[in-house]
């Protein structure tokens, strides 16, 4: 029974050297052909010539994201505001009323992040 | 051991093509030097100039400039050396991959050039790290990069990959690092790199004097 998977064992076992001869060859190579030869200046951060300074995990301030949403709401409001000015003419009071729910639930919202000191960079 | 060249050229004109580890090595060597990209000064431009389609230094295998030293092997000191400028491209020079070489191309590169007097003007990158290749002009023509790039494919070819003279690379106890300098309050500190610079110079002589 075991013997017909044995072919499936013969290309498992070529696979895993054709994947891993490779990867054999790159090290020898750089052992024989290419050593490698480090010092404290080549392994330090590149930094195009310069001592780089301090760690380059900065931390952004979230403050930064909040303002990012407000102008994100507010340029979609524009985008659906400049059509409606287009058609302004041509539109019922139905149209009308629906946009003015639309721009006072933003001016809603920009006053409430206004309250919570979002607008306050400090 | 080499094959006799007469010998060569007899088997070649059989159909036969006999060559050496060490030929096959440096063959691969001398025409895959991958240039740093940077420039210093106005010698840039002549280096921009010559790698496009005109002059072409693409023929020599060169073309590939990359823009980080870990990927690159040769280092052209195009331009004037600033003090200002000096301890970054050593910086740069320690950080590439071994083995390295250096084209110092131009007046300013190889001595100081027209501002030689000037205060704040380094003498000649070769002070610092060692130079394989130095090219006259202000600026070089690219005929003239070229031909420096050709001198140095010669010198690679010529580098045996055993005993004193093989390349750093293959020497485990050769120094691959070479000191930064740093600004000092009249000139940087050390003026002169003494394992590259066996010439009299004094920090009164690297400063100001004539």
């Amino acid at each position: 029974m075991m013997a017909i998977y044995f072919p499936i064992l013969i290309l498992f076992v070529a696979a895993l050297g054709f994947a891993l001869a490779p990867l054999m060859l790159a090290r020898l190579w750089a052992v024989w052909i290419s050593p490698a030869k480090p010092n404290p200046t080549k392994n330090a951060i590149y930094e195009c010539g310069l001592v780089s300074r301090g760690d380059a995990w900065v931390q952004f301030r979230s403050g930064y994201y909040l303002y990012a949403i407000i102008f994100l709401i507010f340029d979609v409001e524009a985008v659906f505001l400049l059509p409606f000015a287009v058609a302004f003419t041509g539109l019922g009071a139905g149209a009308c009323l629906a946009m003015l729910v639309f721009v006072l639930l933003l001016a809603e919202g920009l006053a409430w992040a206004w309250a919570k000191g979002v607008l306050n960079w400090a | 051991m080499a094959v006799e060249p007469d010998l060569k050229i007899e088997l070649g004109k059989q159909g036969v093509f006999v060559t050496t580890l060490n030929e096959l090595y440096n063959w691969g060597r001398r025409n895959s030097v991958w240039p740093m990209q940077f420039g210093l000064a106005c010698c840039a431009i002549e280096m921009i100039a010559t790698t496009m389609a005109r002059y072409d230094l693409a023929r020599f295998g060169a073309e590939v400039f990359r823009p980080s030293p870990r990927q690159a092997d040769l280092m052209i000191i195009s331009g004037t050396v600033t003090k200002k400028m000096a301890p970054q491209v050593v910086r740069l020079y320690n950080q590439m991959a071994e083995p390295r070489y250096v084209i110092a191309m131009g007046a300013c590169a190889i001595s100081g050039g027209p501002f030689k007097q000037g205060y704040n003007v380094l003498k000649g990158i070769d002070r610092y790290i060692p130079v394989d290749v130095h090219i006259p002009g202000c600026p070089p023509r690219p005929e003239a990069l070229i031909h420096a790039f050709m001198t140095l494919q010669k010198k690679i070819e010529a580098q045996p990959l055993t005993g004193d003279a093989r390349p750093r690379h293959l020497d485990a106890n050769a120094q691959g690092e070479f000191p930064v300098p740093v600004p000092a309050a009249h000139d940087l500190e050390p003026p002169v790199n003494r394992l590259v610079w066996p010439l009299p110079a004094t920090a009164a002589n690297t400063g100001e004097s004539a």
